[in-house]
């Protein structure tokens, strides 16, 4: 047997392989998705790159332009200024939001395991980011909203929040941070799960301050969670779009105009999609970078518990 | 180091100070689900107040001159004179519309995205075909790429299909496979014991008959988890919804909600009819929620994981 099939000719045997009732099968169950993704991710993919080498208002026929929409784009004051906006959101957005989760899932780990408590931790997160940011544009309304009854109560007097330049930026960062907090500190309660309990156990005999405890065990082994973490919020974060055309649409002034509104003013009020379709393709680009560095300086893929 | 002389008082300071602790820990939780939870709160009796009461006392608590027009009037109920009278643009807006437009799109990409991904999750874990395992890594690559990035050419392509403003353009790009469903089932399929199967097979079932009489009904858990998360991702989404169906006909929620909030009467949105249309909005995702929390719950422990 083993030698009628070694010295059956190649050509033949792939053939078969590739016609047989096994591979046929396989092939039937994979052609819906296979259409899915080749119309909707591949050949858009590749389609996006080649838009973006050309001029095209979508009114005429695509002219190929080489590397001109990526030459005006880095002499764009506004791109680069959107791209400030973009970072300066992502900073003031991902260490807050983070320290306060991990924050959330100690305490909540030293004290209660309730489900119903978790659920309620859960909810802004289950809400479209559209009614969050209409929830908020009405908490901080101007004159109406409850913060700011609740600024002039305590004192502090009325603030514009999303209507000043200085302070729309971090109010946006505060809604999402009121948005994904719960929802990042189940998932670092669920890695504090893991942590074997005889580690605190020896900690607590060798008579290790709860300070030295939480940086020397429960921080190092919440690393796996916090890669995850801290790669899908930023890489999120980085993409914000509905919150911001819902409260300001990119403004006051360029206050709030992110590099995902840049790219949708261009695209879809000018008409200019080749440039705009340049500029997701840098985008993508620093997503990658950004991710690669993360995995790097948070060494994802290695653990402390082996 | 620790001579029992010391053990005792230490022992002693350290009860002390777990019980600061856990008082501290319960303080923060509280305070942390009165920040989520009071917006939820506000936004109800923002809904069941009088507009033009609620401008004169905005710092009450409790709904101002207590009613359910707004509710009559966001799903149609009233007449666009009495609509008007309490604070409505006077334009005809119809919530019920929208509520089944978005339960259109929604179910069908629910069910579409999860029957057919299951389809080639399982030829990826079960079949054997040339290729196989390139083409999942290529499916993998899906994962990673941003949405801003194919969001340009799906929507030039659906475009050109002249699939705007139908139900079929805003589900298409979903609705055959989405590669983290793919990826999540395909996880799943792989740990499920192959004795089953093969003795299924020895009886002379067909491959489809032990995927549809086995293999999904031992996958009721993970299939339910993935329809939830798809069900939220689905309900939420807003830009693409926004590209390729504002017009009413096929409107879903989310783009109904932001363009309510722009017609603006009296210079101000109408806050009453937005937050009780956001009220409306969000009764289907907390239906799911309170069904379902615990799944819910379970499910950010296991993403946690991966």
């Amino acid at each position: 047997m083993t030698t009628s099939a070694a010295s059956r000719p190649p050509l033949p045997s792939l053939l078969k392989r590739l016609f047989n009732q096994e591979t046929f099968l396989a092939w039937l169950f994979l052609l819906p998705s296979l259409i899915g993704f080749i119309t909707f991710y591949a050949v858009p993919g590749v389609r996006g790159l080649y838009i973006s080498f050309t001029d095209w208002d979508m009114l005429s026929d695509p002219k190929f332009i080489g590397v001109d929409n990526y030459v005006d784009m880095f002499q764009d004051k506004q791109f680069w200024r959107s791209l400030q906006v973009t970072f300066y959101y992502v900073i003031l957005n991902i260490p807050l939001q983070t320290v306060l989760a991990i924050g959330l899932a100690v305490m909540m780990d030293r004290v209660t395991k309730s489900n119903i408590i978790r659920g309620l931790f859960i909810m802004p997160w289950l809400l479209p980011p559209v009614i969050v940011a209409l929830i908020w544009l009405w908490m901080l309304d101007p004159t109406l909203g409850f913060i700011n009854n609740l600024f002039q109560f305590l004192g502090f007097g009325r603030q514009p929040f999303l209507g000043s330049p200085d302070q729309a930026m971090p109010s946006i960062a505060l809604i999402n941070i009121w948005q994904y907090t719960g929802y990042t500190a189940l998932l670092f309660f669920a890695g504090l799960q893991t942590i074997p309990k005889s580690l605190y156990e020896a900690a607590a005999i060798d008579g290790a301050s709860e300070r030295r405890i939480f940086w020397s065990i429960t921080l190092p082994l919440l690393r796996p969670v916090l890669v995850f973490v801290l790669v899908t919020t930023i890489i999120g974060s980085f993409q914000i779009f509905d919150t911001i055309a819902v409260t300001t649409g990119g403004g006051p002034i360029d206050a709030t105009r992110v590099i995902t509104w840049y790219i949708f003013e261009f695209a879809f009020q000018r008409f200019q999609m080749g440039y705009a379709t340049a500029v997701s393709v840098v985008l993508f680009l620093i997503l990658i970078v950004a991710t690669i560095l993360q995995m790097r300086i948070l060494r994802a893929d290695e653990s402390d518990l082996a | 180091m620790s001579s029992s002389t010391a053990a005792t008082p230490q022992t002693y300071t350290r009860q002390r100070h777990i019980n600061w602790g856990k008082l501290l820990s319960w303080a923060v939780i509280i305070l942390a689900l009165i920040i989520i939870l009071f917006p939820f709160w506000w936004v109800v009796r923002t809904s069941l107040s009088t507009q033009r009461e609620m401008l004169a006392n905005p710092e009450s608590l409790a709904p101002v001159g207590f009613t359910t027009i707004n509710y009559a009037r966001v799903l149609g109920q009233v007449d666009t004179a009495t609509a008007v009278a309490a604070g409505g643009s006077g334009q005809q807006i119809n919530f019920w519309l929208f509520l089944r437009n978005s339960t259109i799109v929604t179910v069908l990409i629910v069910v579409g995205q999860t029957f057919f991904s299951a389809l080639a999750a399982y030829a990826f874990a079960r079949l054997k075909f040339p290729f196989r395992d390139k083409l999942f890594f290529v499916y993998l690559t899906g994962l990673m790429v941003p949405a801003i990035v194919t969001l340009i050419p799906n929507y030039l392509l659906i475009r050109d299909l002249e699939w705007d403003n139908t139900y079929m353009g805003i589900i298409a790009p979903t609705f055959l496979m989405s590669p983290f469903a793919v990826f999540f089932l395909r996880q799943f399929f792989l740990g499920i014991n192959k004795e089953l199967e093969e003795a299924a097979s020895l009886d002379g079932a067909s491959k489809f008959g032990i995927f549809w009489r086995i293999i999904i009904p031992m996958s009721g858990p993970p299939l339910a988890t993935l329809a939830i998360l798809t069900f939220v991702t689905t309900w939420n989404t807003y830009l693409w919804p926004f590209l390729v169906g504002k017009d009413e006909s096929v409107r879903v929620l989310t783009v109904a909600l932001a363009i309510f909030r722009s017609q603006t009467p009296q210079g101000a949105p109408d806050w009453t009819g937005l937050m009780a249309a956001t009220i409306i909005s969000m009764i289907p995702t907390l239906i799911l929620f309170m069904l379902l929390g615990r799944r819910v719950v379970n499910n950010i422990q296991f993403s946690g994981f991966k």
